[in-house]
C-alpha cells in the first residue's frame, strides 16, 4: 500500500511499481522490467558496474549521503575471505518512513539491487536487516525471497553463471543505534548494537570479519534502474553531484503529508505547497526539520528557494539525511520539539561513550525542567555549551545527531526559549546547583 | 626494521615505530594524555573520550588511544580546545556520579578524583537530580555500585580477555547501562578480583577491604604470595601490622598485575584468631603455653639427649618456608643433628628432570619465557586451577603474540578455548603426544609444562620426545606450593645436598625419606617445620618426641606435637623463595603477629641453645651463603632480587645421582579455592568456594573422556 | 523448552541462515520470535536460546538489556504502542498517549490486571507521514484520533479486533 495519494509532480523511478496490483509479487516485477538489470550486470565487470554507479551520482539514502559507487569500490578483492552484502532496513530516523514502502510494495527491486552488489564483489550471502517493529515487512520480504528462489533468481548457479547467492532477512529488536552500520553488524552477529571502532570500515572488515557492502534499503533499490537505464540517465534526473530521485517523507502540518518520489534538487517550498497541498488550516510555516530528526532545523525564511539535495542543505549547515521532512507551523512549541528530540536520543544512546550517554541525559533533564517552567536564562547557553561538548567528541555519529539539532533549536529559535523564561518567572522555582 | 615515524607533540619533535599509538608515544616522551578506558594490554575501546587531542589538519579532535602516529603529524595535547573537551567530559561523568568520596574505598587513589583535580571544572552547572541505583553484592568478594561506575569496561575486558572467564557483561543501555554479572544477580567466576583492582573508581569494591581503612593509612609492602608455586608478587597494604589488602597495582614482579583469589584475598589466614602466639609444651598430656626460653630449652635438651645416645631423628621441611630456612634446616639436620633423615612433601620430580636434561643448555624455562615462547604444551595439568598465573601468562602470550598452546589433559581445561586441546586418559599421554608430533615439530620452539603425573621414567620419555621434535624445547616441572622448588633446590631431601649434589660428596649416607620417617617404629624425634605430614599418614613411632613449627594448632601434625613453636607466616618475614620456574624472588616482612618467630630464628636459636655453630643465621647472611655455596644460585644477581625482581636460577647441568622414588611425588591437587592445609585457615577462601570448584571442571559440559574408555580425542583444534 | 512447530521451523531456518560457526547471530531474532510466543523473555528462554546458539546466558542477558523490544516481564496480550516522536507529536501524538494512559488507566509499560492490554510510549515507528500512529502488537494503525483509538480498544475488549492493519 502507498498510504497516501501520489502527486502528479512526482518522478516515479524506484516507486514506479508501487501502485500496480500485487506490486510485491515476482510476476508483477518480472512484467515490469524486473530482473533485467541483474542479467545485464552479469555481463559487466565489477569495474564497469561501479563506474556506472559513480556516473549515476547515487549517494547513500540512509543519512550520510556517501557516494555509493565509491563505497563499493573500497571492498577489497580476492582476500580469500567470503564477502557479504547487507541491506540496512533498520529505518528508525524520526521523520522517515520510506524503506517501509519500498519493502512493502516492491521487495524484488531491493532483492535485485542486492544481487547486483553481490555479483560485483562475488558475494554468496546477503542479509536484509529489518527493524523489529516492521514484522509484517519481514513476512513480505521473506515471501519475495522465497519466490525468487522458486524462479531461480536466488540460490545456486544463477543464470548458469556458476555464481551462488543466498539472501536472508534478519530482524532487529528495537534500537535506533543499529542504523549505524557497524552497530548493525554487531547486532547481526548477535551482540549489543554498539558501534565498532573505525577504521577498519565495513567495506574491508564488515560482517563476520569479512569485506562487506552495506547500504541503505533505498540505495539498493535505486541500483537496478541505474544498471538498466545507465548512470548518466539517473544522474540527469537530479542536480550535479546529487543524482537521481529520492523518496521524500513529508510529515507534520501540511495538508497532504506522504512519501513522494522527487528528483534531487526539488525545491522545498514547492514540495510543501504543491506536492503536499500547502500548510494545513492555512497556518504559516514556522520551521522545517529537513532530513530526519538529526538534521538541524531550518526557519521558514531559510526554506525559500531551497533545492532539496545534499549539497544545498549542507550549505545551510543542515542535511538531507534520511529524506524525512517534518514541517512545523506557526503554532508549534519549539521547546517541546527540542525536548522530544533529545528525549529520543537519550533513549537511544547506546551508552558506550561518556559524552553521548551523559550529555543526552543531562540535556533531556534540563529541557524537561525548562519545558515545565523551571528554566532560567543561563540554561539556554548551558544547553548550547553541552551540545558543543558532545559535538564531534562521541564514539559514533549518534552524539552529533543529538547535539546538532539541539544547537539548531536554540540558535534558530532562541527567541522562543527566551519567551519561555518570561512564562516561567511565575511558575516553578529554579532548583539549586548540585555539587558535582 | 622500518624507519621510525617522525611527528611532533606539544612542540617536541618525537619519533616512534610505525603503528605506535599516540597515547603511548606521548607517554614515552613524558607527555601524559589522560584516559580511563585505555589500558595497556587489553583491547581498545575509545569509549571514555578523555584522550581527545588536537591534530593539525584534522577538523575534529582525535582519539589518542586508537590513533597510530603518522609521519609529520602535529599534535597538541594542551590546547584550549583540548582542555575544554576534557573539562566537558569530566563534567558529564560527574553529573551522575554520587560524589560519596568521603566514604568511598577508592578515595585518595581514585583516577576520577585525580582527573577532576587536574583537568576538571571548579564549579558546578548541574541542577538536576542524579540517577540512583542501589549497590549490589555479587559474591563474598565483589560488590558493585552502579552510580559510581564510569563504564570504562576495563573490568569486562580483563575478565573476558585477560582471564578468559568472561563473567562480566554490560546490561541495559544509555544512561542506565551498567556492568552485570554472569548469573543474573551474582557472579560465578574465579573470584580473582582483577575487576576490582582494575576499576579506576570505586564502582567495584572487595568484601575483604571495603570500609576498612583509608589508602594513605597503609604501608605498602611488596612480597611474594605464599600459596601456589607461581610466585606472584603481591603488594600488601599493612596497617598496624595487619594486612588490609593485597594487590599488584604497580604491575611489578613476574606477574604484572595478575593475582588469583588466593593472592589477592587469602591473606586472611594471617589474622586468623586461632594463630598461635606462644610456644606450647605438652605437660601431663596437654599442650600448655610456655615462654620461648622454656620451649627452646626443652627441645634443645631433647635433641641433645637423643643425639648423644645415637637415637633416630626425622626432619620434615616445608613447601612454604623460605630458601634460607630450608637451607638452614638441612644444615642443622646434617651438621647439628648429624642425620640425613630429612625430606619434604615432594610435589614434582625436579631432580629427575635435571638429570634427564643433563648436557642440554637453555632447557629450563623461566617465568618470563611463558609470555614469549612461540608455542607451549601443557601435559597433565589444569593450569588455570593449579597454576593460575602460568595459565594467565600463556593466555596473554596467545592474546598478544598469537602463541600456539596445546593441552594434553585427562579433562577439559581453559586452554581448549583458544588452543589445541587433546583429551587423553591418564597413562596414555604419550600416545596423545605422538598424535601431536608433526604439529609440534613444525613449531619454531616449544615450552613444555608437565604436571606431577609425569615423573620418574615418564620425564625421561618426555625429554626424549622433546629431543625427537628437532626444535629448541624448554621445560617446566609443575611443582605445587610457594617454595616446593626451593625445598628441593636447598637439599631438603635425604640423598641430595643443596644444588642436587649427592650426600656422598659430603661423606654422608642417604637418609630416610618422608614416608620412611613416618613409618619408622624406632623414631626418637620428629621435627616438622611448617608442614602437615600427619594429615596423610599416621606416625608409626608412638613414643617419638614431636616438635612442630606451626601457625595453627589444629593441624593433624601440631595436635600430635610435644612442643609447638608458633611460627611466622611468609608475610611476616624476610628471605627468598624460588617459584615453579626456578625464579628467585624476595619475601619482605609486612605483617606482624606478636609472639611468633620465623623458622629461621627458631632454627638458629635451637642451634645456639645446643651450643652448635651454624654460621650465618640472618636471612641476608644465609642468602649470601646460598649464593656462595649452592650450585644454580651462584650467579643470582643480588641487585635484581633485592629490588623486588625475579632472577632465574641455573641449576647444575650434569647427571644427578639420587634415588628417584617417583611414588613420593604427590601433587597437591589444589584448585583456585584450596591451598592445602593453609587454605583451611582462610575464612574468605572458604566462603567463595564455587564453580569451578574442581580440577578439570567443564562449565560448558563438553564430552568428557571417561577413565578407562581408552579414548584420545582432540576437542578443539585451532 | 518446547515451541510450536512453526516456531521450531523458523528457528531451524534461522540457524541455517548464518555462516558456519556463527549461530550467535540468531540470538536476537530467536529471542524476539520466541518472546512473541512465550509472552516474555523468561529465564528458561534465556537458557534455551543460549544453549541453541552456543553462547553464555550472560551474552544473552547483555542483548536483552540492550534492545527495547525485548522484555523480561509479560506485557498485555495486546501491546498498544503510541508514538510521540516529533512527526506524531506535531499531530497530537502526545495528547493521544495521554488519552490512552487516562482511558486505559495505565502508565508506561503497564498492563491491565486482566493482562489483555498493555501500553507503551514508543519512539518513531516509521509511520511519520501518516501520523499520529500506533502499533497494536505488530499491526500499524495510522492517522489515529482519540475516537478511533477508543474504537480500537473497544474491539480489543470485545474480541472483534482483526489482524488487518488499517
Amino acid at each position: 500500500m502507498r498510504y497516501n495519494e501520489p502527486s502528479p509532480l512526482e518522478v516515479r523511478v524506484i516507486s514506479q511499481r508501487f501502485d500496480l496490483p500485487n506490486s510485491a509479487s515476482i510476476d508483477t516485477y518480472l512484467a515490469n522490467e524486473g530482473y533485467v538489470a541483474i542479467k545485464k550486470a552479469l555481463d559487466m565487470t565489477p569495474e564497469a558496474i561501479i563506474e556506472e554507479l559513480k556516473r549515476s551520482s547515487l549517494r547513500g539514502r540512509g543519512g550520510a549521503g556517501f557516494p555509493t559507487g565509491m563505497k563499493w569500490s573500497f571492498v577489497p578483492r580476492n582476500t580469500g575471505k567470503p564477502t557479504y552484502v547487507i541491506c540496512n532496513s533498520d529505518e528508525s530516523e524520526p521523520g522517515t518512513c520510506k524503506d517501509r514502502l519500498l519493502m512493502e510494495n516492491d521487495p524484488h527491486q531491493l532483492i535485485e539491487g542486492m544481487m547486483i552488489a553481490a555479483w560485483t564483489i562475488k558475494s554468496n550471502k546477503g542479509y536484509i536487516f529489518i527493524r523489529g517493529e516492521y514484522r509484517y515487512l519481514i513476512e513480505i520480504v521473506d515471501r519475495a525471497i522465497a519466490e525468487a528462489y522458486e524462479r531461480g533468481y536466488l540460490g545456486k548457479n544463477l543464470f548458469g553463471s556458476g555464481w551462488d547467492f543466498d539472501l536472508y532477512t534478519h530482524t532487529g529488536a528495537g534500537a535506533y543505534e543499529c542504523g549505524e552500520e557497524s552497530a548493525l553488524l554487531e547486532s547481526l552477529e548477535g551482540r549489543r548494537g554498539v558501534p565498532r571502532l573505525k577504521p577498519p570500515f565495513p567495506a574491508v572488515v564488515g560482517a563476520f570479519q569479512s569485506p562487506t557492502i552495506l547500504n541503505n534499503c533505498e540505495t539498493f533499490a535505486s541500483v537496478p534502474v541505474i544498471i538498466r537505464n545507465g548512470g548518466i540517465w539517473f544522474a540527469e534526473l537530479g542536480t550535479p553531484r546529487n543524482g537521481g530521485t529520492r523518496l521524500v517523507c513529508v510529515s507534520g502540518h501540511v495538508n497532504k503529508p506522504g512519501v513522494y518520489e522527487l528528483p534531487m534538487g526539488f525545491p522545498v517550498m514547492r514540495l510543501i505547497n504543491e506536492v503536499c497541498g500547502g500548510m494545513r488550516n492555512g497556518k504559516k510555516l514556522k520551521a522545517v526539520i529537513p532530513g530526519g530528526s538529526s538534521a538541524p532545523v531550518l526557519r521558514a525564511e531559510e526554506c525559500e528557494n531551497l533545492p532539496y539535495d545534499y549539497d544545498s542543505l549542507a550549505k545551510l549547515k543542515t542535511m538531507a539525511g534520511s529524506g524525512g521532512l517534518v514541517v512545523l507551523d506557526e503554532d508549534t512549541d519549539i521547546v517541546a520539539v527540542a525536548l522530544r528530540t533529545i528525549k529520543f536520543y537519550a533513549h537511544e544512546s547506546c551508552g558506550w561513550c561518556i559524552p553521548c550517554r551523559e550529555g543526552t541525559t543531562w540535556l533531556k533533564k534540563i529541557l524537561t525542567r525548562f519545558h515545565e517552567g523551571g528554566g532560567q536564562k543561563s540554561d539556554i547557553d548551558l544547553i548550547g555549551d553541552l551540545a558543543d561538548n558532545m559535538l564531534g567528541r562521541t564514539f559514533c555519529a549518534l552524539g552529533d545527531a543529538a547535539a546538532m539539532p539541539t544547537t539548531g533549536f536554540i540558535t534558530k529559535f532562541r527567541d522562543e526559549f527566551e519567551a519561555y523564561l518570561k512564562k516561567s518567572q511565575t511558575t516553578a522555582p529554579v532548583p539549586e546547583l548540585v555539587n558535582i | 626494521m622500518a624507519d621510525p615515524v617522525k611527528f611532533m607533540v606539544d612542540g617536541q619533535h618525537l619519533q616512534a615505530p610505525a603503528g605506535t599509538l599516540l597515547i603511548n608515544a606521548a607517554k614515552e616522551a613524558g607527555i601524559a594524555i589522560p584516559a580511563f578506558c585505555y589500558y595497556d594490554g587489553i583491547s581498545l575501546q575509545a569509549a571514555c573520550r578523555m584522550c581527545l587531542v588536537e591534530v593539525e589538519k584534522t577538523p575534529k579532535l582525535q582519539v589518542a588511544c586508537t590513533l597510530p602516529v603518522a609521519e609529520g603529524m602535529v599534535v597538541h595535547t594542551d590546547s584550549p580546545q583540548v582542555r575544554k573537551a576534557r573539562k566537558g567530559t569530566l563534567e558529564f561523568l560527574l553529573t551522575n556520579h554520587p560524589l560519596d568520596c568521603p566514604v568511598c574505598d577508592k578515595g585518595g587513589e581514585c583516577e576520577l578524583q585525580d582527573m577532576v583535580f587536574r583537568y576538571g571544572a571548579g564549579e558546578s552547572r548541574y541542577r538536576e537530580t542524579k540517577l540512583h541505583v542501589d549497590e549490589k553484592q555479587w559474591s563474598p568478594i565483589v560488590f558493585y555500585d552502579a552510580p559510581r561506575c564510569i563504564l570504562c569496561y576495563r573490568c569486562v575486558r580483563i575478565c573476558g580477555e585477560g582471564l578468559g572467564v568472561a563473567a562480566l557483561g554490560i546490561g541495559n543501555r544509555g544512561a542506565a547501562a551498567e556492568i552485570v554479572p554472569n548469573k543474573g544477580d551474582h557472579l560465578e567466576c574465579d573470584e580473582c578480583g582483577a575487576c576490582i583492582d582494575i576499576c579506576p573508581v570505586g564502582a567495584l569494591t572487595s568484601g575483604t577491604y571495603r570500609y576498612k581503612t583509608r589508602p594513605w593509612e597503609m604501608e605498602h609492602v611488596g612480597t611474594i604470595c605464599t600459596h601456589c608455586s607461581d610466585g606472584c608478587k603481591t603488594t600488601l597494604g599493612v596497617r598496624n601490622g595487619d594486612i588490609m589488602r593485597a594487590n599488584n597495582r604497580d604491575r611489578s614482579g613476574v606477574n604484572d598485575e595478575f593475582l588469583c583469589v588466593k593472592g589477592r584475598y587469602a591473606f586472611d589466614f594471617n589474622e586468623n584468631p586461632d594463630r598461635l602466639t606462644a610456644p606450647l609444651v605438652r605437660t601431663n598430656g596437654e599442650l600448655k603455653p610456655v615462654s620461648w626460653a622454656i620451649a627452646l630449652a626443652t627441645v634443645a635438651k631433647k635433641f641433645s639427649e637423643v643425639k648423644a645416645k645415637g637415637g633416630t631423628f626425622g626432619v620434615i621441611g616445608s613447601n612454604h618456608t623460605s630458601n634460607e630456612e630450608n637451607y638452614l634446616l638441612q644444615k642443622f639436620a646434617r651438621q647439628v643433628l648429624g642425620t640425613s633423615n630429612i625430606d619434604h612433601h615432594r610435589t614434582g620430580d625436579v631432580a629427575t628432570l635435571l638429570d634427564a636434561l643433563s648436557g642440554r643448555t637453555n632447557a629450563l624455562a623461566a617465568t618470563a619465557d611463558l609470555y614469549t615462547t612461540k608455542a607451549a604444551l601443557v601435559v597433565d595439568s589444569d593450569l588455570a586451577q593449579e597454576h593460575p598465573f602460568l595459565a594467565y601468562q600463556l593466555r596473554a602470550n596467545w592474546r598478544h603474540h598469537k602463541a600456539r598452546v596445546y593441552a594434553v589433559t585427562p579433562g577439559p581445561v581453559r586452554e581448549d578455548n583458544y588452543g589445541t586441546g587433546v583429551r587423553a586418559e591418564p597413562g596414555r599421554e604419550f600416545e596423545a603426544l605422538d598424535g601431536l608430533r608433526s604439529k609440534l615439530a613444525a613449531e619454531p620452539e616449544l615450552l613444555i609444562l608437565f604436571g606431577a603425573a609425569v615423573k620418574g621414567e615418564a620425564i625421561r620419555q618426555l625429554v626424549a620426545f622433546g629431543d625427537s621434535l628437532g626444535i629448541p624445547v624448554k621445560y617446566v616441572c609443575l611443582v605445587d606450593y610457594s617454595n616446593s622448588r626451593g625445598a628441593s633446590d636447598m637439599g631438603v631431601l635425604p640423598d641430595l645436598l643443596p644444588g642436587y649434589h649427592h650426600v656422598s660428596e659430603a661423606g654422608l649416607e642417604p637418609g630416610m625419606n618422608c614416608d620412611q620417617i613416618l613409618s619408622a617404629p624406632n623414631l626418637d624425634v620428629l621435627w616438622v617445620v611448617g608442614a602437615n605430614p600427619l594429615a596423610r599418614q599416621p606416625l608409626a613411632a608412638a613414643n617419638a618426641f614431636v616438635v612442630v613449627n606451626e601457625m595453627f594448632l589444629s593441624t593433624e601434625t601440631a595436635r600430635r606435637a610435644d612442643v609447638v613453636f608458633p611460627a611466622m607466616s611468609a608475610y611476616e618475614k624476610n628471605g627468598t623463595v624460588t617459584n615453579v620456574c626456578g625464579d628467585v624472588q624476595k619475601l619482605t616482612k609486612g605483617a606482624k603477629t606478636m609472639g611468633t618467630k620465623s623458622d629461621l630464628d627458631i632454627i638458629a636459636l635451637l642451634a645456639k641453645e645446643m651450643r652448635a655453630d651454624l654460621g650465618a643465621t640472618t636471612p641476608e647472611q644465609v642468602f649470601e651463603e646460598i649464593r656462595t655455596a649452592v650450585p644454580g644460585y651462584q650467579k643470582l644477581p643480588f641487585g635484581v632480587i633485592e629490588t623486588g625482581g625475579a632472577a632465574a636460577t641455573s641449576p647444575l647441568n650434569g647427571r644427578v645421582q639420587f634415588d628417584p622414588r617417583p611414588e613420593l611425588i604427590r601433587p597437591a591437587g589444589n584448585t583456585l579455592f584450596t591451598s592445602g592445609t593453609l587454605g583451611r585457615f582462610s575464612p574468605m577462601l572458604n566462603s567463595v568456594i564455587e564453580s569451578p570448584g574442581a580440577l578439570y571442571h567443564d562449565p560448558h559440559h563438553r564430552p568428557f573422556i571417561e577413565k578407562g574408555s581408552g579414548q584420545i580425542v582432540t576437542v578443539q583444534d585451532k | 523448552m518446547t515451541f510450536s512447530p512453526e516456531l521450531e521451523a523458523r528457528f531451524a531456518k534461522l540457524l541455517k541462515s548464518y555462516p558456519p560457526g556463527r549461530t550467535r547471530s540468531a540470538v536476537v531474532p530467536m529471542l524476539l520470535y520466541a518472546q512473541d510466543e512465550v509472552g516474555c523473555v523468561s529465564q528458561e528462554l534465556i537458557e534455551e536460546v543460549a544453549r541453541r546458539c552456543g553462547v553464555t546466558t550472560l551474552q544473552v542477558d547483555e542483548v536483552i538489556g540492550y534492545y527495547s523490544m525485548l522484555h523480561r516481564k509479560p506485557l498485555g496480550k495486546y501491546h498498544v504502542q503510541v508514538c510521540t516522536n516529533i512527526a506524531c507529536q506535531a499531530l497530537g501524538g502526545e495528547e493521544l498517549y495521554e488519552h490512552a494512559s487516562r482511558t486505559l488507566g495505565l502508565g508506561n509499560k503497564e498492563a491491565t490486571p486482566d493482562g489483555l492490554i498493555s501500553l507503551e510510549e514508543v519512539e518513531c515507528m516509521g509511520a511519520c507521514s501518516w501520523a499520529p500512529a500506533i502499533q497494536i502488537n505488530y499491526d500499524f494503525h495510522h492517522l489515529v484520533t482519540p475516537e478511533r483509538f477508543d474504537r480500537l480498544i473497544e474491539a480489543l475488549r470485545d474480541g472483534s479486533y482483526g489482524k488487518k492493519a488499517s
